[in-house]
């Protein structure tokens, strides 16, 4: 794999070579866990591990908490205080659930800004970055459907705001919205469609991620410097990199405990922070909340989402063109699926051939501009669509997307990129020949 | 990089207590010392078993608590009342509940919940604790949700004392001046006044001493194994230090020949 030069699996004794003749399991295994990987990848490339780990986290008390909980809209809400109350052990597992799936989404987040900057999504690993785009999207999607269950009021009203969504397309909308709640309203059927696909999508996300896996194994991981592993020989490919196991095993497994003490931090102190006191309510379609707001996760898009009122000139705009076919709703909805989009398209749109925002004086700049807009346009979508916060996240939006529409294509053509280092090893050895042993507080080559 | 993308973790982290701000703007809830605040904070079972004979005396009246099953109350964590003492409990406040095979009220036994009263159109305090949240922002970053908890329960005693002379009749119904609640007109006539629940112990029975161990049992109502979750944190943030401090070393020991051979070629 990845065509770098490295040991392949050997069976020994005869028992390894019967089984590895008629399936090599033991070689697959072997092969993807001592992958050779860049000596130099930092600490961002431990985010990876974590999501793993979420994963099956949020897998193994899911699966637990649907034994106990009751999809029945008279029910549902009181099959989660039994779970909190009678269930031994069941309140644990339930604020694991609840707060796994925000360290899921915080974990997403870094990793997904850590392929932006050093260009992880640039060929060869295009279809890597689009595979992770479409596990996001499912990520999303099962965060919702599962935000659903405990039919909490901010679980019903969002669930009839985000239904309403796709109600917004034209002339095939509200077929497509009676078709997703399975009948006129969010109710009974709704709740029941939802456990089952909040149940079944994670499986698809699991093998969506070993698709991730593979596609990276064969081209090799990126690294801090976006320079290619050196493939002419074996010793210089072993100069470039190391064993997967045990060298990153073990730095990204000390990685996870540490994430993991701030997770159980949240969950012993605080399990209620990231939720809404509005979801203790149960669910009641006669009283609409003061505020619809969504997870913390969504907000982001959920800010783009509602910017684009009826009274941006964008909007008139297109509304006039189609004869009022796109109208402010549905270029709302336009818009943030396309803020996803354009990220998604990012391999294309970036016209840069270094890789590395390290060594993209110019780029730097609006990268940590785009952070910085991401954390406003977070802020944005939680507060009341009123008075100035609607045109703080149009002009949030407008950057998102000239971000990816304009900045990066243009970038490519008028920047001057800094020298790069010839190999992984120069780097390596930058980093550590200057400073010692403590590479944590060294400074990034060339940055 | 890390380090400005731990940041901007940090930060939305702190961003997104921020939904909690839109649940309805009222007056400004102060802050209260609970026994059972920050990471250390433990129920004062005197305060819970207070709040119960106050819920028991004044809110049962009009509020149900449907979702907690009366046997908790020998909760070591919680109220701590001994299981006779619940039983008696039971039968001196003639606590009934339905039944759906007999299809007729029957005496309650501990393993039954409280049982449900929306006679008065009351909402049920189950878990009104979680359900209000007294602090928000500043500007909707989730700072002082951080720093002080969701503020629940300081809603609650505020609300509970937060009665004024604005009264006013709207459409037929009376409502009554409060300075928290929402709109400023609430419809539960003010349901504590000093010196209403007579306490075995001779504790305080002021409005404002009773609106806390109100909120104080409501808490614990709410969230009764607040304690036991406070364990979980502090086993689970201490063994993952030391997992990390020993992976540290052997991540440490482990790079050392590597690192070594980059410095001195």
């Amino acid at each position: 794999m990845s065509g770098i030069p490295h040991d392949h699996y050997e069976p020994k004794s005869n028992a390894a070579k019967w089984l590895h003749r008629r399936l090599p399991v033991v070689g697959l295994l072997y092969d993807t866990l001592m992958i050779p990987t860049p000596k130099n990848l930092n600490w961002m490339w431990i985010w990876g591990i974590v999501l793993a780990f979420c994963l099956v986290m949020q897998i193994v008390t899911g699966v637990i908490l649907v034994m106990h909980y009751t999809p029945h809209v008279d029910l549902a809400f009181a099959s989660i205080e039994h779970i909190m109350r009678n269930v031994n052990g069941g309140w644990a597992i339930r604020y694991i659930h609840m707060n796994g799936a925000s360290l899921f989404f915080i974990a997403v987040y870094l990793h997904i800004f850590r392929g932006l900057y050093y260009g992880s999504y640039k060929a060869p690993r295009e279809v890597t970055w689009i595979i992770g785009m479409l596990i996001y999207l499912l990520m999303m999607a099962t965060g919702f459907l599962g935000y659903v269950l405990p039919w909490g009021q901010m679980s019903f009203w969002g669930a009839t705001v985000i239904t309403g969504l796709f109600g917004a397309i034209p002339f095939v909308g509200e077929a497509i919205q009676t078709w997703l709640l399975g009948g006129p309203a969010v109710d009974n059927a709704t709740l029941n469609r939802f456990l089952s696909l909040h149940f079944l999508l994670p499986f698809v996300i699991a093998g969506l991620v070993v698709v991730h896996i593979w596609a990276f194994h064969h081209t090799g991981n990126n690294n801090p410097t976006g320079v290619d592993v050196r493939k002419s020989s074996r010793k210089e490919a072993e100069a470039d990199t190391l064993p997967f196991w045990p060298y990153f095993v073990i730095k990204d497994v000390f990685a996870l405990a540490v994430v993991l003490v701030a997770f159980f931090a949240v969950v012993g102190f605080m399990p209620n922070f990231l939720g809404h006191p509005d979801n203790y309510i149960e669910a009641n379609p006669m009283v609409t909340p003061a505020h619809i707001v969504p997870e913390w996760y969504y907000l982001p898009f959920y800010a783009i989402l509602r910017a684009f009122d009826g009274e941006v000139w964008v909007v008139i705009w297109a509304s006039w063109l189609t004869g009022g076919i796109v109208d402010a709703k549905f270029f709302g909805v336009i818009a943030m699926f396309g803020a996803i989009a354009v990220m998604a398209l990012v391999p294309w749109l970036d016209t840069s051939s270094v890789r590395s925002g390290r060594y993209r004086p110019m780029f730097k700049w609006w990268f940590w501009l785009l952070a910085v807009d991401f954390m406003v346009l977070m802020w944005a979508g939680a507060m009341p669509a009123e008075g100035i916060y609607p045109y703080i996240a149009l002009i949030g939006a407008a950057y998102w997307f000239a971000y990816f529409l304009v900045i990066l294509p243009l970038l490519g053509i008028f920047e001057k990129p800094l020298p790069q280092p010839a190999t992984i090893e120069e780097d390596f050895k930058e980093h550590y020949g200057k400073s010692g042993s403590n590479g944590d507080t060294a400074a990034t080559p060339a940055e | 990089m890390f380090r400005k993308l731990a940041l901007t973790a940090l930060t939305a982290i702190a961003l997104a207590g921020s939904p909690a701000l839109a649940a309805g703007e009222g007056g400004h809830v102060e802050n209260i010392r609970f026994s059972f605040d920050g990471p250390f904070g433990a129920y004062d079972q005197n305060q819970l078993q207070r709040g119960l004979q106050i819920y028991t005396e004044v809110c049962s009246a009009c509020h149900g608590l449907r979702y907690v099953p009366i046997r908790t109350l020998s909760d070591e964590d919680g109220p701590g009342i001994p299981p006779d003492q619940v039983r008696a409990y039971i039968e001196q406040n003639f606590i009934e509940v339905w039944d759906e095979d007999l299809r007729d009220y029957r005496p309650a036994t501990p393993n039954d919940n409280f049982p449900e009263n929306d006679a008065a159109g009351a909402p049920d305090l189950s878990m009104m604790a979680k359900a209000r949240a007294g602090f928000h922002g500043p500007y909707g970053l989730g700072i002082n949700q951080f720093l002080f908890g969701m503020g629940g329960p300081e809603y609650i005693t505020a609300l509970l004392a937060g009665y004024n002379d604005h009264d006013e009749e709207v459409a037929g119904t009376f409502l009554y001046g409060n300075d928290i609640f929402p709109g400023g007109l609430i419809s539960m006539a003010p349901p504590l006044f000093d010196g209403m629940v007579e306490f075995n112990d001779g504790h305080a029975n002021d409005v404002h001493h009773m609106a806390e161990d109100v909120s104080a049992f409501l808490m614990w109502a709410a969230e009764p194994n607040l304690m036991a979750r406070k364990r979980l944190g502090f086993t689970a943030v201490l063994l993952l230090m030391v997992l990390s401090t020993l992976l540290y070393l052997t991540n440490k020991r482990l790079w050392a020949p590597v690192k070594k051979a980059a410095k001195e070629s």
